[in-house]
């Protein structure tokens, strides 16, 4: 951003400004063309009176802990939202929740057309953050009960996190009053992948609107060298991985499953379930040494290649026969060779009653074309069984629903994963929240989607 | 539009008025206060020299605004605790006035407001709620400021203030108000935040290095 023209009023064009710190000599660049309200004295640490042509010390800090670095140097530049920003002041600070104090960084950056915009970062997961123009509509109610939300330019947020936030490290320029150690009220609600952060200081609230960046956006834009740290877990507003709508995703699962049921029912209703054979033969024992097989009647198939069902019962208890059937097309001789085992048995144990296997047996044999058939049978049975009756029932073009219940599933699975990953993913989110998910059933975000 | 050319009583340069309404201009040679009556221009008082400033505007910079354009004739300069403020007197080219204030680089458009029976500065508190123009404003905050100084062409006399008040108020639909109470009988302006980019600037202020 540059004016076209040349100033007309003759003002001088302002420059950044060169001073030396009042306390040890060093010096102090001003950015900010006179935005800046503090400066932090690179080396000795006293906060300084940026409006101040003297710069007086208002504040000499110690840095508690070793020297903390911002992960972008003062003075760089990089392009965000197709502005330049030049980075102007760097805080540290702090919270402590239940005992463990929490750290992360902020850095205001600077352009003199479009004024100020802060980023933060929080163990590699970063903000681009502004100051709202507009007012949020919060609960009176403010805060702490789980529900509780704020309204943002016509969405909702969900309150998150209220915490003491303490201002511990200082470095550069500041458009307010910055001072080391002061206190902050920030209660934070999130609508993934935003956050709404409230910062009561004495009386007055200031809202800022934050969007989640990635560290290697952070780096692309700064062209900082090397690899942004790790992201270390969840973040309150870092968008699912789960992008897919899953609201959606159920929702055309439930079509397809109706699909797929009307398209069972039109099968069914299509299928001519034609009953061409019933018989009922007698096994015995004595007769079935060497070859015992033997043929039934020719029937007929017509129309169309289809399915043929051959279905078996016999009255079995605690006791096998086993059917050796075949499928035989006069016309061709082509042949099905299947066996098939009836078994049923029962008992009792410690667990109670128990049984295991049924007196019914069916199988589907696929694509039979038309023409005359019969059946060779050959039937073994358990050696302790003398003899059987047992039933044999052919029904021409039967409806199959195998395969439905196999695109049931390929539907259902890759639904119930997406919604799996999102309600973890939720869940690790809402952990570190004020309002941690207690078990599955208090859950109530876990579709990671807009209620 | 006409542009009434008159002669500074000072120091006898020409002032030319943008604003056929201005009330008030500074000469920008010798930085008098010239009120206007009804047969010349009168100096009330002088302006000291302006505090360094960072705004990216300044007189004569051009804008657009909605369907109007417009063009900056004058401006007010505060400061507060936090820092300072401009209120850039604009002229549509409609004939209007308006106020297009720069906080920090935070724009806000508004006009003067013709509500009555404002609260007296005793009686507003932040977090209060009123309705004007069927919008609810909340106040945001209270600023007690400090008259810097001004520029070019007002519409009021305004030179001899100190410490004066002022009262924002936000809405949740971006609009934006102000209870200016510099004088004894409060003053309304209302409006809205607008983008920077919306407002197509031109003839801003260059920055070294920018």
């Amino acid at each position: 951003m540059s004016a076209g023209t040349p100033p007309l009023s003759g003002l001088p064009k302002p420059q950044a400004k060169a001073l030396n710190c009042p306390k040890c000599g060093a010096a102090v660049v001003l950015r900010s063309f006179g935005q800046a309200e503090t400066v932090v004295c690179g080396s000795c640490r006293c906060i300084l009176d940026a409006k101040d042509p003297n710069l007086a010390i208002l504040q000499q800090f110690e840095a508690a802990t070793r020297e903390v670095k911002p992960l972008i140097p003062l003075g760089t530049r990089g392009k965000l939202r197709g502005t330049d920003y030049e980075v102007i002041g760097f805080q540290r600070r702090s919270a402590k929740v239940e005992e463990i104090t929490y750290y992360w960084h902020e850095y205001v950056l600077f352009n003199p057309y479009k004024g100020i915009r802060y980023l933060s970062e929080y163990n590699g997961h970063w903000n681009d953050i502004s100051i709202c123009k507009t007012l949020p509509n919060v609960d009176r109610a403010f805060l702490d009960s789980p529900g509780s939300s704020a309204d943002y330019l016509g969405e909702s947020y969900k309150h998150f996190q209220t915490c003491e936030a303490i201002t511990d490290f200082v470095l550069g320029e500041f458009p307010w009053q910055v001072r080391v150690g002061e206190h902050a009220a920030v209660t934070d609600f999130v609508h993934p992948p935003r956050v709404l952060s409230g910062e009561k200081l004495d009386k007055e609230v200031t809202w800022s609107i934050g969007e989640y960046l990635y560290g290697r956006e952070v780096w692309e834009i700064f062209k900082l060298p090397g690899v942004p740290p790790e992201p270390m877990g969840v973040y309150e507003n870092q968008p699912s991985p789960v992008t897919t709508n899953i609201t959606g995703t159920w929702v055309a699962f439930a079509a397809f499953a109706v699909f797929l049921l009307a398209l069972m029912a039109g099968f069914d209703m299509r299928a001519k379930k034609e009953p061409v054979l019933h018989e009922t033969y007698q096994y015995n024992r004595a007769e079935a040494k060497g070859e015992a097989s033997f043929i039934t009647d020719v029937f007929q198939l017509t129309g169309h290649p289809s399915t043929v069902e051959v279905k078996t019962f016999a009255p079995v208890s605690n006791h096998w026969i086993y059917l050796n059937y075949a499928l035989i097309n006069q016309d061709t001789g082509q042949a099905w060779d299947f066996g098939r085992e009836v078994s049923y048995y029962s008992g009792y144990d410690s667990d109670g009653s128990w049984t295991e296997g049924k007196q019914n047996d069916a199988v589907v044999i696929p694509s039979v074309p038309p023409g005359h058939y019969y059946l060779r049978i050959e039937p073994e049975a358990d050696p302790a069984l003398p003899g059987i009756p047992y039933t044999v029932d052919v029904t021409h073009d039967v409806p199959v629903f195998g395969i439905y219940g196999i695109a049931f599933v390929a539907l259902l699975l890759p639904a119930v994963i997406i919604s799996f990953r999102a309600y973890t993913f939720e869940r690790s989110r809402w952990s570190e929240s004020d309002h941690p998910p207690m078990d599955f059933s208090n859950m109530s975000s876990s579709s990671g989607d807009d209620e | 539009m006409t542009q009434p050319i008159a002669n500074c009583p000072n120091c006898g340069a020409k002032i030319v008025f943008r604003w056929s309404n201005s009330v008030q201009t500074v000469c920008e040679f010798c930085k008098s206060i010239l009120v206007r009556t009804d047969v010349d221009l009168k100096k009330v008082g002088q302006v000291a020299d302006l505090p360094p400033d960072s705004s990216p505007i300044q007189i004569n910079t051009e804008g657009q605004y909605g369907s109007k354009a417009f063009v900056v004739v004058g401006r007010i300069l505060y400061a507060y605790d936090q820092g300072g403020w401009n209120e850039w007197h604009v002229m549509m080219n409609d004939g209007t006035s308006a106020w297009l204030s720069d906080a920090q680089s935070e724009y806000a458009l508004s006009l003067s407001s013709k509500v009555q029976n404002l609260p007296g500065i005793a009686q507003v508190h932040v977090g209060q709620q009123f309705n004007w123009s069927n919008q609810r404003y909340t106040v945001s905050v209270i600023t007690p400021a400090h008259y810097r100084g001004v520029e070019g062409e007002l519409p009021f006399q305004y030179w001899d203030k100190t410490d004066v008040t002022f009262v924002d108020l936000r809405t949740e639909s971006g609009k934006f108000a102000t209870l200016d109470y510099s004088d004894p009988e409060p003053a309304l302006y209302l409006g809205e935040f607008v983008e920077f980019d919306d407002l197509k600037l031109k003839n801003l202020r260059s920055f070294e290095g920018w």
